[in-house]
């Protein structure tokens, strides 16, 4: 008889060849030893919450008076909720026919939507279209739709920075793409060079490779770098000029650690170069409630803006939506709540405001505190992270530890790593899960431990570091 | 939304025009570009897709200056392929003609649109199960429980079931990304609930919650299916999730009938007539789908029937794919619901030698928590290396959504007697399950009195699938108009009603025969209504249509 369905060598190969290492083998072997007993700090993955930040209270107040409507009409529900909460919540639920526990709209509730327009219009000064944004169960479901969209089979290529966050490759591989790499410049503050672009896009051309997109993290993970203005328009005039369409991922667009580069969206750098350009590059945006100052991930919600797209295309992108009925409907009212929070003279402004900046401002000071203690660790070069929530030192592994990590079976970086993770319980995502270039090693970590934690966390990796560079030599930098 | 043919799929319906009844244009999801025809069209399973424009204008499949990059010409094939009647066509006519209602509102015979189109209960005035809402509610906001007054507001045992799951979850952060497969504490109280409703143990590793049932199976479709040589089984009619799961991921559907003149059923030697001709045609199958109870036709099988389907797939060594999201409907005394799961172990088949997926959702039963998107797959059967694989997949959406799973947890082990939410939780099931079991049998009835209506009972799940005898006139109108014939009925229903249903085309149904499938989810108040204005309206059709 023939391979069974479910036996390995049936399996789809698409599947097999997929690989995502922020939850890969670093990860599970820290979930064993944390098993076994050992403190782990988990560092590997971009979720607050876990290491310690609190939610915002406004919005879990009018989330869970969402959940329970029958809160709303007990005497005593003020004692508990503050007024303007109440009023938030029964905004929300008129959106709404039947409550949180009705699908919605395939694209999201109308409501919801249309707040996500004004937000955006007002960030950027340009209209925005509530029928070109889809909300989505988590921004990675809006990327996946998309790229699935875009992706029929090898030849199509999607231009990718690396490093990147592995969701590109992890996906591009599912869907049987081809993964066309441009390379971010470490010595240039992980800068774009447009050099580069033109180089990858004609070398997969040169292979047969039809490139359809390309995408841009910005603020970038794991490389935390924003892009600057100029860096912006080359992009998007290299997009026109080559007839590639724009993915611009910015769900760390909240997240700014530094003032010489602020956030600018690719939509609002678009619009200001005008015609043609702003009416011919394709752009798709993405953002999410995981990131920012919210950080939560567990609710799943995320949106795509579409701009420049074919109605046509529309229409099919929202058929894909439909057969999975609808994002769900709590993480829909986080967004709405994250684009239009409380306004001076509310009841809870103050409140939600210090606690954001609370937030944001030890963020700035953990991302200071992170690099310059890689910084002054031997053979470790940091670039600062200007926004994101990432570190992403280079470590220079001494050629006997390259050895001895290929003896072992185990990609350099990963054998440092799990190193790093026996000694001093801190869990990183080696490089080679991101992409770097040839013999240039790095690890991911986030700057999310709890600040008072963070110089041990700092002294324990460099002592573990001298031990790894005493033991494997030196190498002159 | 309009639809319009994509050049393949109008290459498709010339090729079927020749092999099938000329005057009997119909549609059906069943992708599979590349089948050669067949010998018997009565029964021709693999039929092309085609829907049709109400203006030629549309028939063009590009729609702007080819040198942009993303165009309809060169967006992926199976995206196109793909097809959802139950948030299709008419959904949106319906959902425009709203709009209008609301300025317009002499303009229509009915003052408001009530959409049978989808399982979608709380849209249509089912109230959540309160204690589910009060445990969700604390765990979004659990400084709650810090407060005294807390205790005025929510009963102890929801309380109590708040502090429990919480210290299930690292931190108490329920705004953290979880463990990829979902909470172990969660999976083990699902596991635990498992094992109560079979009296068969399951191991919470085997479990992967989901945001919904939905998710899963698209998993299960992408890791089963490498290309259009690989071919899934499913039921026709059959919830077009799967086919539209199937064309999105590249394979083929293999269809096998249920039988409508025996309540919709399973009929072993026509499984393995569809497996052999597939095999002849060089496709490898993988898979057999079972919805159950089942969607859009509501039966529930027997225990027999489900240990012939359990050593079907054992003998031919398919995977068995259980969808069974609708196991707390059942509305007949004479059925039960049996898991899959259940059966498998008490012919003795373990888990080292029978590939079973089960799929359970918190969006149906007496719960209705479809916006919630909480659900989880089973799996049991496979190697450690594959599944790792499932758990790669699961890893890179990182996790389901947080309160969907608490809520998954809640929906497999509710209150139980002694709990102080015990009466008002059983009242409130009850009161659900048994107007649900009221109004099936009341729409069934009334289905059945139509002229050229039969209409099989629902024995469970939330449907009626009745089969329309249609005028030869009507048929020729739909042509004329072009529609397929169902939907032609359905458009017009909607006009006259406002009553939204979904054609059988979209399920699937025998060529030649014409179905629409109707939710059983409004309000008992409100089903006089829609029983006179269903009646009236297809009276007027037939006298229209009438040979």
């Amino acid at each position: 008889m023939s391979l069974k369905a479910f036996d390995y060598e049936s399996l789809n190969e698409n599947v097999k060849n997929c690989q995502y290492a922020v939850r890969g083998e670093l990860y599970l072997r820290a979930s064993e030893l944390q098993k076994e007993g050992k403190k782990i700090i988990f560092t590997n993955v971009g979720n607050p919450h876990a290491l310690g930040q609190k939610p915002l209270t406004f919005p879990r107040q009018v989330v869970a008076l969402c959940q329970a409507p029958f809160l709303l009409d007990h005497p005593n529900v003020g004692m508990l909720f503050p007024e303007d909460a109440i009023a938030r919540a029964k905004h929300y639920l008129s959106y709404t026919s039947g409550g949180l526990g009705a699908y919605s709209d395939s694209r999201g509730l109308p409501g919801v939507r249309k707040e996500v327009a004004e937000f955006i219009e007002q960030r950027d000064g340009y209209p925005s279209d509530p029928e070109l944004i889809f909300l989505t169960d988590g921004a990675s479901k809006g990327v996946m739709q998309i790229l699935n969209c875009i992706i029929s089979d090898q030849k199509d290529g999607i231009l990718v920075p690396v490093p990147q966050y592995p969701l590109y490759s992890a996906t591009i591989s599912l869907l049987g793409g081809t993964l066309v790499p441009y390379y971010l410049e470490e010595t240039e503050d992980w800068g774009l060079d447009v050099h580069n672009l033109r180089q990858s896009v004609a070398q997969a051309r040169s292979q047969g490779v039809t490139v359809k997109a390309m995408v841009i993290i910005n603020p970038g993970n794991p490389t935390g770098q924003c892009l600057s203005i100029a860096n912006l328009q080359e992009i998007l005039r290299f997009c026109y000029d080559e007839r590639l369409a724009l993915l611009g991922d910015e769900v760390y667009q909240q997240n700014i650690y530094q003032d010489k580069h602020p956030f600018l969206s690719s939509k609002k750098v678009l619009m200001d170069m005008g015609a043609p350009i702003s009416k011919e590059v394709q752009l798709v945006s993405f953002h999410t409630v995981s990131k920012g100052y919210w950080g939560e991930c567990g609710q799943r919600g995320g949106y795509f803006e579409m701009t420049n797209i074919p109605p046509k295309t529309v229409e099919e992108i929202y058929k894909i939506s439909s057969i999975a009925l609808s994002p769900n409907v709590p993480a829909q009212i986080f967004m709405g709540l994250m684009v239009s929070p409380p306004k001076p003279g509310d009841i809870s402004y103050d409140l939600f405001v210090s606690e954001s900046k609370g937030i944001l401002e030890s963020l700035r000071r953990r991302a200071k505190i992170m690099t310059d203690g890689f910084n002054s660790c031997k053979n470790v070069v940091c670039n600062f992270t200007e926004g994101a929530m990432y570190s992403f030192p280079q470590i220079k592994l001494p050629s006997k530890a390259i050895q001895t990590a290929i003896l072992a079976g185990k990609v350099p970086d990963v054998f440092y790593c799990l190193k790093l993770l026996e000694a001093t319980g801190i869990s990183t995502v080696p490089g080679s899960g991101f992409g770097q270039k040839e013999g240039v090693f790095h690890l991911r970590t986030t700057i999310l431990p709890a600040e008072e934690e963070m110089p041990e966390i700092m002294e324990s990796f460099k002592k573990f570091n001298d031990e790894f560079m005493s033991q494997y030599g030196f190498i002159t930098t | 939304m309009r639809r319009f043919l994509a050049s393949q799929a109008k290459g498709l319906v010339d090729q079927t025009r020749r092999h099938h009844h000329k005057s009997r244009l119909f549609l059906s999801p069943l992708p599979s570009l590349s089948s050669p025809p067949l010998p018997n069209p009565a029964r021709s399973p693999l039929v092309s897709l085609s829907r049709f424009l109400s203006s030629t204008s549309d028939m063009s499949a590009s729609d702007s200056t080819s040198s942009l990059p993303v165009t309809l010409d060169n967006i992926n094939p199976k995206v196109l392929k793909c097809e959802y009647a139950v948030r299709g066509e008419i959904v949106n006519i319906a959902q425009k003609l709203q709009e209008d209602l609301k300025t317009n509102k002499d303009a229509y015979p009915f003052d408001e649109i009530i959409y049978c189109n989808i399982g979608n209960p709380q849209s249509l005035g089912q109230l959540p199960i309160r204690f589910f809402r009060e445990v969700l509610a604390l765990c979004d906001h659990t400084s709650l429980l810090d407060e005294s007054e807390t205790h005025g507001l929510f009963s102890t045992d929801a309380i109590d079931r708040a502090w429990k799951i919480l210290d299930t979850i690292p931190g108490r952060a329920t705004g953290a990304y979880s463990h990829s497969q979902g909470i172990k504490g969660l999976r083990d109280t699902i596991a635990a609930g498992i094992e109560a409703r079979d009296g068969f143990p399951a191991d919470p590793n085997d479990i992967f919650l989901t945001d919904g049932a939905s998710p899963a199976v698209h998993m299960m479709m992408q890791l089963l299916l490498s290309s259009e040589k690989d071919g899934i089984l499913c039921p026709i009619p059959q919830y077009p999730l799967y086919s539209a799961s199937i064309a999105l991921h590249g394979g083929s559907l293999v269809p096998y009938y249920l039988d409508e003149a025996t309540g919709w059923g399973l009929e072993i030697s026509d499984l393995k007539k569809q497996l052999e001709e597939a095999r002849s045609k060089g496709i490898t199958v993988r898979a057999l789908v079972v919805i159950n109870p089942g969607n859009p036709t509501g039966q529930v099988l027997g225990e027999e029937n489900q240990r012939d389907i359990v050593n079907f797939c054992k003998q031919e060594g398919l995977v068995l794919l259980a969808d069974e999201v609708y196991q707390e409907n059942v509305y007949v005394p004479d059925k039960k619901f049996h898991s899959f799961k259940k059966v498998a172990r008490s012919l003795g088949h373990g888990e080292k030698d029978f590939a079973l997926v089960s799929f359970q959702s918190v969006s149906k039963g007496y719960y209705g928590e479809c916006g919630k998107r909480g659900g989880y797959m089973e799996v049991t059967g496979f190697t450690s290396d594959v599944r790792e694989q499932i758990y790669k997949m699961a890893s890179v959406n990182l996790c389901s959504n947080i309160s969907g799973q608490i809520l998954a947890s809640l929906v497999m082990s509710p209150p139980k007697p002694g709990d102080d939410s015990y009466d008002s939780y059983m009242a409130e099931r009850d009161g659900i399950l048994s107007s649900m079991a009221k109004r099936a049998k009341t729409l069934e009835e009334a289905l059945n009195n139509l002229e050229g209506l039969t209409c099989n009972r629902a024995e469970g799940a939330m449907y009626l699938f009745p089969q329309i005898k249609l005028p030869q006139k009507a048929i020729e109108a739909a042509e004329a108009a072009k529609t397929a014939p169902d939907a032609f009925y359905c458009k017009r229903l909607l006009n006259a009603t406002g009553i939204v249903v979904v054609p059988g085309s979209g399920f699937g149904q025998v060529p030649g025969t014409w179905h629409f499938r109707c939710t059983i989810l409004p309000q008992e108040d409100k089903i006089p209504a829609i029983v006179n204005r269903l009646t009236e309206f297809h009276k007027s059709f037939m006298d229209e249509f009438r040979e």
